[in-house]
């Protein structure tokens, strides 16, 4: 099977707006995919009914399908299987989604365990703390032993959201979803971030599905594209071309503006 | 920069000082109870002086209408308020949690529902829910008071849990759980409990200090724990007649409530601080 997520007519409403619709992509296995729109245009919508965590008001129709498994109404148990199993999440903002009273090694203990015990391996104290430990190394997390025992607010913002990345990795996924996973970052942090991400999921063979606002970011880490806005797709493409020639005008006052940024940008320095 | 670190010093040290000074107020009927099962001055119901005795040498605390030492009565209610407060913030709080987490849960209909029925109860005063439940059992024991003064606690209980489990619902940590297939389960056992318990935490201890004061009034009305139980309650009402003549038989277990109840809330209030500080929120 070497498609890993479809979606197909994807449509996202409330009882009176709608909020995505007739949205298709697929994603192939080890394919790293680009989503791009400003917000509000539905990107973290559709990440969030591809795991199936819609909030109750929001309906979903059409098809999601997530490693072979359809996604849109079913029922709780079967999500719950899928979830760590087939796809888990970076989010954007890493104070708010780690829990503020949990040690961070334990944090990273729970889904390690869990997919031990699915993967039928032994989950013993040791085990699982020489996981937790390998999955620091890989996130390159200096200090493990004592960033284990700290509270997500005594680590910098670039050191959570690599507990959070290790987090997701621990679940072992199929596909990896970055929504927007350097936008709370400082540059620096946010470029170092990027390139680890790009450089775990080659490694690993596990397919990304990256959404941000930032095309530059985008640019770095995809190989295709799709830019959406107001919940419909606007153009999608190899990324170099989409980014680099873009057809539709949407996407082309958005790269102008990317590049004006730029330009700015130089002429300051 | 010296400022900003004195100022954090001082408040700091205030803190301490609320924590430490709750502690002590806590720990000395705590000890007095604990000595109480083991060691009194003399026999509770013994008369073992004159009447209306002035403290003194031999009787610290003085002795009651009927010749009894004051100070033994109030270690063993001390003993007698401890147990029914925590007895009563165990089952208040068993039956509340449970009932609010589920609230938090249920459908948005059942949730309505149980919060109205929260709020209904609610506005019974506990000491009223408290007399109905011990009417009911046609008999005034220890265990009575404490079963009933736990369930006027559970609604009060109850609604503070559905809030603030609300409150943790809403929280990303929660969706970032449920996004690596955590169970519902394993959420409320890991990351909503532990992150509400400080919050219900100094609310129980507010409850424990209604609960200690709803005991004094059962047994002042006698629907408490009967004799030969001491409560603070009971000498205050039996000290009622002879306030004039012998004030310190009112004065002492009337002073004993209050410091409880202060301690208690002091001490919910110290380990808060702590609790947030080590969340890096003070």
């Amino acid at each position: 099977m070497d498609e890993i997520l479809r979606v197909r007519d994807l449509r996202l409403a409330t009882v009176d707006k709608v909020l995505v619709e007739g949205l298709s992509f697929t994603l192939s296995r080890g394919e790293r995919f680009g989503l791009i729109g400003e917000s509000g245009s539905g990107k973290s919508l559709t990440s969030l009914a591809i795991t199936g965590l819609l909030p109750d008001a929001i309906r979903a129709s059409g098809q999601i399908t997530l490693a072979g498994e359809e996604v849109v109404g079913a029922p709780e148990r079967r999500l719950v299987g899928l979830r760590g199993n087939a796809v888990a999440t970076v989010f954007q903002e890493p104070l708010t989604a780690l829990d503020p009273l949990m040690p961070l090694g334990r944090q990273i203990a729970q889904p390690v365990r869990r997919r031990l015990l699915r993967q039928g391996l032994p989950a013993t104290r040791p085990d699982i703390t020489r996981e937790v430990h390998t999955l620091m190394d890989q996130v390159r997390l200096p200090d493990p032993d004592r960033l284990m025992r700290a509270y997500p607010h005594q680590v910098s913002g670039g050191q959570r959201q690599r507990v959070a990345i290790a987090m997701a990795l621990a679940c072992q996924p199929k596909l990896l979803i970055a929504d927007e996973p350097t936008t709370a970052l400082d540059v620096t942090t946010q470029a170092e971030i990027v390139t680890l991400l790009r450089s775990l999921v080659t490694d690993l063979g596990i397919s990304l599905l990256f959404i941000s606002h930032d095309l530059a970011v985008v640019g770095q880490v995809a190989e295709r594209v799709m830019v959406m806005r107001d919940g419909h797709m606007i153009e999608a493409g190899p990324a170099d071309t989409v980014l680099t020639r873009p057809r539709d005008s949407y996407t082309q006052s958005l790269v102008a503006a990317a590049a004006r940024f730029d330009a700015a940008l130089e002429g300051d320095a | 920069m010296d400022d900003g670190v004195n100022i954090a010093a001082r408040v700091g040290s205030r803190k301490n000082i609320t924590l430490w000074l709750g502690a002590v107020l806590v720990g000395v009927p705590l000890l007095a109870g604990l000595v109480s099962f083991v060691w009194t001055p003399y026999a509770l119901s013994d008369m073992v002086g004159g009447r209306l005795e002035t403290p003194g040498w031999a009787h610290w605390a003085g002795t009651d209408r009927l010749g009894r030492d004051i100070l033994t009565q109030l270690m063993v209610g001390a003993r007698v308020a401890l147990v029914v407060g925590c007895g009563a913030v165990a089952i208040g709080a068993a039956i509340g949690v449970m009932c609010g987490i589920l609230a938090a849960f249920a459908t948005r209909f059942a949730d309505d529902a149980l919060a109205a029925f929260f709020d209904i109860l609610i506005a019974f005063p506990t000491l009223l829910i408290a007399m109905l439940v011990v009417a009911t059992r046609q008999e005034a024991s220890l265990g009575t008071a404490i079963l009933a003064l736990g369930i006027g606690l559970a609604p009060i209980v109850g609604r503070i849990t559905r809030i603030l489990t609300k409150q943790v619902l809403g929280q990303d940590y929660i969706v970032a759980a449920r996004v690596c297939g955590t169970s519902w389960p394993a959420i409320v056992l890991w990351h909503i409990v532990p992150n509400i318990l400080p919050f219900l935490g100094v609310n129980l201890a507010l409850q424990f200090g209604l609960a200690v004061m709803a005991e004094a009034s059962l047994s002042y009305l006698g629907l408490g724990a009967p004799p030969p139980n001491a409560s603070w309650g009971q000498m205050l009402q039996e000290a009622q007649g002879t306030v004039y003549s012998a004030p310190w038989g009112a004065v002492l277990p009337g002073l004993a409530l209050f410091a409880l109840v202060i301690g208690v809330n002091l001490l919910a209030d110290g380990l808060r601080d702590r609790v947030s500080s080590q969340r890096g929120e003070a």
